[in-house]
């Protein structure tokens, strides 16, 4: 494997675990807040216990999330030193506000979990809901330095320098709205559809059915309301994305060539070399609608960009349809789920439709990670948008395979093991909570 | 603005190597504790550390996010040479974290319950190691940025008798920091206390012997460590302070003074890293050729800096009062729940 090969895909495997960890803490402690609430408010044991139960799966989550988001800020440099060396000064504002998010973060975290029957009651609960509230700004401020690669402002570049630095505007720029929003709520989509589904798996084998049915209750609101809204926010960064990222767009849609009238592609086989894409659906005029509200614009297609330029087509629009399907999905389940709450509430007792709830379980995760892969994936060959190439960033150290394989190991043996982990805790649940 | 971001490197260093010095300390004697007696060194150091084990290690990312937005040279410099021994730390930071919250929540007890410790012992042990070695490093004048083979490039930037003696004395200082916190720990347990005492001296001796091979690894190594320590009045004053401090430190202990205690070996601490930063101030990256790279030369635009520091200080107008809180809440209720 070469050595930039290797760098590209440890530091894709180091994001791709991280954000499994950061979307779960970001948004169970707003779970546990509210199965806290309803335990001050009514005194029913059985949401006791759901926060505490909760509350330990955080636990384990929380600390393999701080530490793989330690290694990335010290991966960053370790792997793309020219990268940083540039970048560092311009887009370091949102990391450091970032600090004292995290930091707050761990400190109401340290209140939360260690707090029971310590503190005033109302104190402990508002320490839990600090956790959600700052997980979900320092959220918003690393995908706001995310989005700056994808739309760098803030400096201008003459002649290989980087001038008039203004840190704010850098932060500010015009991709962090969009993707700040689609990823806060692909978060709750993934994280409540996850938990709901495993408190479904558990109800279907009938195991403490009022403890899941209680939790399942909880997390599966929270995911289907993101996972209605997700989709209108998946637009906006498309039409965001046709204006910022012209190649990235014409790859997600392997669209090759420039057309008026453009159709919406769905699913096929791009190939790049006869550019074209086959057994596709194409929906004439659809894409030319979506990005620019007009049947009639033009969209760039690949061909106008030049190849060095080009992002990997295939994986590109893989990955967009991976998303874009299984958000589809979600909307589906989520709009069943409404159905069945204000009209077919005898819905929540069947067989199948708690099976469609444990079949979703991964869908938002596996959405979030191609999403994730199209952003990623689709800014290549640059690592800041039009300013600096990926292969000119990275690491003179050679050799770095070897390390790209030692991450492999120690990423996958730690997936392991929190599966195992929340395996057993979700066994103990009769033994701990004798009666739920 | 340049001088608060300087200082708030320095503080965050320092912290690092206070709070984050407990936590791995503490990992430390477990692992030279004997079997039957690492139970409850583990419960009573779970409960101390417990509630700030979190806050703990950000003020290694504090440390690490001012020198990638303040001094990105420095940070690349340091990423490119020291690549392997923070590897290495990494590798620690990961193992340390995740055995700690998988021996403290995993819902079945069981014999898997050693595994987690093991790993998180030898991992308390490698991480500060490393930090040493990363830190030694970095002023051994061993990094060269035109070296052209691997081993002068990318090996022997860390791998030397200086480095790994600081990373020796790193450990044994964190784990003279645990001893002492725990003794105030264990006040209510006069045999635990006892234990927590002799710890304190082992590790009191370790450091001494280890901070002597410093200076004689230096010495080999062509490091003119005695003149930066002995050649200016303020490290005269910090070293000799530390060293007579000592005699107070082992009078405190005799009394059963815990907090005048803490404070004292805290004190210590600020002494050894003034001592150590202060001759170099501002650089902080020594190269082979002689160059260095100084944290006035290689700072960040104005702007970036200016934003940088008001970042810094309004974020501690938030944290520091919730911090202190937590500790004082904790401490309290950690002797409430004693008696
Ligand atoms: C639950 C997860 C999830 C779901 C259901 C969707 N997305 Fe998404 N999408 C993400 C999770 C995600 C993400 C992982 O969070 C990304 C990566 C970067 C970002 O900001 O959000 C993303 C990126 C992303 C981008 C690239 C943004 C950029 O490069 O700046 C576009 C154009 C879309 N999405 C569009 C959609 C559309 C049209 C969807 C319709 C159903 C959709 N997404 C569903
Ligand atoms: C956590 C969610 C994220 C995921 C899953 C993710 C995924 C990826 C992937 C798949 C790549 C490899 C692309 C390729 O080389 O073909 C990559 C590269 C990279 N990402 Fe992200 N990313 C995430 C967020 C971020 C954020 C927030 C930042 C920075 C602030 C960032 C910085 C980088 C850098 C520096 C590279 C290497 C250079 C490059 O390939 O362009 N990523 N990421
Ligand atoms: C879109 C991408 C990302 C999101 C949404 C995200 C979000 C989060 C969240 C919510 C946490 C809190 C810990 C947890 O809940 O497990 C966290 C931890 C952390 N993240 Fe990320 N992160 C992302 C990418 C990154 C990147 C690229 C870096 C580094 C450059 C990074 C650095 C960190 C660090 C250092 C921590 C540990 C903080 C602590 O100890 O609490 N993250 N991240």
């Amino acid at each position: 494997m070469d050595d930039f090969i290797a760098a590209r895909s440890q530091m894709a495997l180091s994001l791709g675990f991280h954000i499994i960890f950061s979307c779960i803490g970001m948004v169970m402690p707003f779970f546990m807040a509210i199965a806290h609430f309803y335990w001050l408010k009514t005194k029913d044991p059985v949401y006791k216990n759901i926060t505490k139960a909760w509350s330990k799966g955080v636990a384990i989550f929380f600390a393999t999330g701080a530490v793989s988001g330690t290694v990335l800020s010290f991966e960053l440099g370790l792997l793309w030193p020219t990268f940083m060396k540039h970048a560092g000064p311009i887009f370091g504002m949102p990391f450091s506000l970032e600090g004292t998010a995290f930091f707050i973060e761990a400190i109401a975290l340290g209140f939360f979990l260690y707090g029971w029957e310590r503190f005033n009651p109302w104190f402990h609960w508002i320490t839990g809901v600090v956790v959600g509230i700052s997980g979900i700004v320092s959220g918003i401020l690393v995908v706001a330095a995310n989005s700056w690669m994808n739309s760098p402002a803030g400096f201008d570049f003459v002649n290989g320098q980087y001038l008039n630095i203004d840190p704010m505007k850098a932060m500010f720029n015009a991709a962090w709205f969009e993707q700040a929003l689609h990823m806060s709520i692909a978060a709750f989509a993934a994280t409540g559809f996850a938990v709901a589904g495993v408190h479904a798996i558990m109800i279907i084998r009938k195991r403490n059915v009022k403890f899941h049915y209680m939790a399942f209750r909880i997390a599966i609101v929270f995911g289907a309301v993101a996972a209605i809204l997700q989709p209108f926010s998946g637009d906006l960064s498309a039409k965001d994305v046709a204006k910022r990222q012209p190649a990235k767009l014409a790859a997600m849609e392997a669209h090759f060539k420039t057309e008026k009238f453009s159709p919406l592609i769905i699913g096929g086989i791009p190939d790049t070399l006869a550019k074209q894409v086959n057994y596709a659906i194409k929906i004439p005029g659809l894409l030319s609608f979506m990005t620019y509200e007009d049947f009639n614009a033009e969209v760039k297609g690949l061909d106008q960009i030049p190849k060095k330029n080009q992002p990997p087509v295939a994986i590109t629009h893989y990955a967009f349809q991976v998303m874009v399907g299984f958000g589809v999905l979600m909307m589906g389940i989520a709009v069943l789920y409404f159905i069945a709450l204000i009209k077919m509430k005898k819905w929540f007792g069947k067989v199948w439709f708690l099976k469609l709830f444990a079949w979703a379980t991964p869908i938002g995760f596996i959405a979030v990670e191609a999403g994730w892969t199209v952003t990623e994936v689709g800014r290549q060959p640059w690592i800041i948008q039009g300013v600096m190439r990926t292969v000119d960033a990275v690491t003179p150290m050679p050799g770095i395979h070897y390390s790209f394989y030692l991450f492999t190991a120690v990423y996958l043996s730690l997936s392991v093991m929190v599966v195992f982990m929340l395996y057993r805790q979700i066994k103990m649940v009769p033994k701990l909570y004798e009666g739920s | 603005m340049i001088y608060i971001v300087i200082i708030y490197l320095w503080v965050a260093l320092l912290l690092y190597l206070l709070l984050g010095g407990a936590d791995f300390g503490a990992g430390i004697i477990e692992l030279f504790t004997t079997e039957d007696n690492k139970a409850k060194t583990r419960r009573i150091s779970y409960q101390a550390i417990g509630p700030i084990w979190e806050a703990n290690h950000m003020w290694l990312i504090i440390a690490i996010v001012i020198l990638f937005v303040g001094f990105p040279a420095i940070y690349t410099t340091m990423s490119v040479h020291l690549h392997i021994p923070l590897v290495v730390m990494l590798l620690g930071i990961i193992a340390r974290g995740t055995a700690f919250a998988f021996r403290n929540y995993d819902a079945v007890t069981d014999n898997l319950q050693k595994v987690y410790n093991k790993i998180f012992v030898y991992s308390s042990f490698i991480t500060p190691l490393f930090l040493g070695i990363i830190a030694g490093s970095a002023v051994s004048g061993k990094i060269d940025p035109h070296a052209d083979t691997f081993l002068s490039a990318y090996i022997f930037s860390w791998l030397n008798w200086f480095s790994v003696t600081i990373g020796l004395f790193t450990v044994s200082l964190c784990g003279f920091i645990a001893a002492i916190f725990l003794i105030g720990e264990a006040k209510y347990d006069e045999l635990e206390r006892r234990r927590f005492v002799r710890k304190a001296v082992q590790m009191n001796i370790a450091a001494v012997i280890s901070g002597g091979l410093v200076f004689v690894s230096a010495i080999s190594d062509g490091i003119p460590l005695v003149q930066w320590v002995f050649g200016n009045p303020v490290g005269i004053t910090a070293v000799s302070t530390a060293t007579i401090s000592l005699i107070i430190l082992w009078y405190l202990i005799y009394k059963g003074r815990s907090k005048s205690l803490r404070l004292l070996a805290g004190f210590q601490i600020t002494m050894i890293l003034l001592t150590t930063t202060y001759k170099h101030y501002p650089n902080i990256v020594i190269l082979k050729n002689g160059g260095y790279l100084s944290l006035l030369e290689n700072q960040g635009t104005d702007k970036t800096i200016e934003a940088l520091a008001l970042a810094l200080l309004i974020g501690s107008v938030f944290i520091l009062p919730a911090l202190i809180y937590l500790i004082y809440s904790f401490q309290k209720k950690g002797a409430e729940h004693a008696h």
